[in-house]
């Protein structure tokens, strides 16, 4: 059964701040879909191979050829701060 | 009490293709800073990562060098965690189905096994900005030319149980990898990084003890200082009476010891789930035989090789496969008929010398097969001395040239000639009356300053055994 301290732990890895109501509600829906795959894991699947992907495909591969790329002006543009041609951060840490 | 350590280690090798694992950006090293990136491997919304075959491929020619089963089936997984150098917010990597598993290499006749080898991509480079490192610093910089690149994480068993293990582990990991071409093996460059697990427990205990992870050493040596460290820190704790705690600790080169890394108590939770942006692979039987086909030999073959077709010493086999550049040119000298001994010692004393003297790779060099040929053929008939040898095969390594010609332009041909040698040794003698008569005073090892002088008055072209015989003819005169 998924707890609130679940919720608070998941939401801390995606570094998401949430208020209690918050909290409340994302125990109370993420219980509900957890919920449903109990009742998946009802189903037989006897002889039916686990799968990791919908689409039927497999093997989609591209040769080793490099194209070229736009640019660090190009890339820079959609960035909110950069500096000498790279990307700026805020301070990383506590 | 006894102690033994428990020692795994995780390498990434990076592969040797030409674009990224799921984009098309260049992958080498260097580039302006973010010249190499583009949408896919700056995490930008809605792109389409497309695995790069070659990766692929390089990762099974991996496999198979180290004795690993291919799977049949492999997919890729998000390792989610946040990071500034991981644009995406999750790397994309190999969980459950890696593309390789149960593999083994040998050191010194002892198996070493890998328990596994998956693809995934690089993350970026970060620059602290105003401080030497992370902490202190008002910002950071991110360089993604790295992000995307393909690495094969390649994870050992804890089967080593010394540092100098671990090192040896290392060394012939890194040997097997240049000599298939997947990886060019550069610890300073980063090409191939190492991470150890290190744990101890005492002696007979079967349990393994709490380990901890070390990570930021950049240098075979700095591995084994790095772990012998952390083995002499652990059991010093654990006698007096201090627990293990399971964390990643950083090596600092400059004490010689390694610290804890900031801590980081959920990190560890990755949340790993399968990628929906790549579908799974399928490896063809026929694929992997084709790759199998295609493998060079590799260093333990060839070190076998060497001491059973040439009789080299397994010391002297286990030297020269160490360069795969070396013992390429090693075994084409010998398709042109050089004598094995010699031309080992040759190459594995003054050309690596050369080599590291002038910073520079055997490919850089001109030596021809034939060359080395002639070179131990001079020396063998008496025309070179080993001193002269040398002078020549270092010409010979810095431009195109021929024995014989260099000989004769530098004047390096063995003087042989009785009564010019005979002229030489009196001189040196004439001019050295104080050395003469302690010699007959029964010093006698005077002779060897003797000796030494003839051989600079002749740039070291006299030939050794016919000086040996005047000096000891005019000096018991």
């Amino acid at each position: 059964m998924i707890t609130i301290r679940d919720v608070e732990h998941v939401a801390k890895l995606a570094r998401l701040s949430l208020s209690d109501e918050e909290k409340q509600l994302y125990t109370e829906q993420l219980a509900k879909i957890l919920g449903y795959f109990d009742e998946l894991q009802k189903v037989d699947t006897t002889g039916v191979e686990p799968m990791a992907h919908a689409l039927s495909l497999t093997s989609v591969v591209r040769d080793d050829l490099v194209v070229a790329p736009p640019g660090s002006s190009v890339v820079l543009a959609c960035a909110p701060e950069s500096e000498n041609g790279y990307f700026k951060v805020p301070r990383i840490g506590e | 009490m006894n102690y033994e350590p428990v020692i795994g280690l995780e390498v990434h090798a990076q592969l040797k293709t030409k674009s990224k694992i799921f984009c098309s950006c260049p992958a080498g090293f260097g580039g302006n800073p973010n010249e190499h990136v583009c949408p896919v491997c700056i995490g930008m919304p809605g792109v389409l990562p497309v695995l790069n075959r070659r990766a692929v491929e390089l990762a099974i020619r991996s496999g198979l060098a180290l004795n690993c089963e291919i799977a049949e089936i492999t997919k890729f997984d998000r390792k989610n965690y946040f990071y500034p150098d991981l644009p995406k917010g999750y790397q994309i990597s190999q969980y459950d189905q890696p593309i390789c598993r149960r593999g083994h290499l040998t050191i010194g006749g002892k198996e070493i096994r890998i328990h596994r080898a998956h693809l995934e991509e690089d993350a970026g480079k970060l620059v602290h900005a105003g401080a030497a490192g992370l902490h202190g610093s008002e910002y950071s910089l991110v360089d993604f030319n790295r992000s995307g690149v393909p690495l094969l994480e390649i994870v050992s068993e804890p089967d080593i149980s010394s540092a100098e293990e671990a090192r040896c582990y290392l060394m012939e990991l890194r040997n097997i990898l240049r000599y298939i071409d997947v990886c060019d093996g550069n610890l300073e460059e980063g090409s191939f990084r190492c991470d150890a697990n290190v744990s101890v427990r005492p002696v007979g205990q079967k349990e393994l003890g709490t380990k901890t992870e070390i990570k930021n050493m950049n240098s075979f040596r700095a591995v084994q200082r790095a772990i012998q460290s952390e083995i002499d820190r652990q059991v010093a704790a654990l006698e007096r009476g201090e627990r293990i705690v399971q964390e990643t600790r950083l090596w600092n080169e400059a004490t010689g010891t390694t610290h804890p890394m900031r801590s980081k108590e959920e990190a560890h939770d990755y949340r790993y789930f399968p990628e929906p942006d790549l579908v799974p692979l399928v490896v063809e039987r026929e694929w992997v035989n084709e790759v199998s086909a295609g493998l060079p030999e590799l260093p333990e073959q060839r070190r076998t090789r060497y001491v059973e077709q040439h009789e080299l010493s397994p010391e002297d086999a286990c030297l020269l496969a160490e360069s795969k550049e070396l013992s390429d040119f090693f075994d084409r000298a010998m398709l042109a008929g050089a004598p094995a001994k010699a031309a080992a010692n040759l190459l594995m004393g003054p050309t690596v010398w050369y080599l590291n003297e002038n910073k520079i790779e055997f490919s850089q060099t001109h030596i021809t097969p034939e060359n080395m040929k002639d070179l131990i053929e001079a020396l063998n008939a008496g025309t070179l001395s080993s001193s002269t040898a040398k002078q020549v095969l270092f010409e010979l390594l810095k431009a195109p040239g021929d024995v014989q010609a260099i000989v004769k332009e530098k004047g390096l041909a063995q003087m042989s000639d009785e009564k010019g040698l005979t002229e030489v040794v009196s001189k040196v003698l004439t001019d050295n009356p104080a050395q003469v008569s302690d010699f007959r005073g029964g010093k006698t090892k005077v002779r060897q300053f003797f000796f030494g002088e003839v051989m600079k008055a002749t740039r070291g072209t006299a030939n050794p055994q016919m000086v040996n015989k005047i000096l000891d003819e005019l000096l018991t005169r």
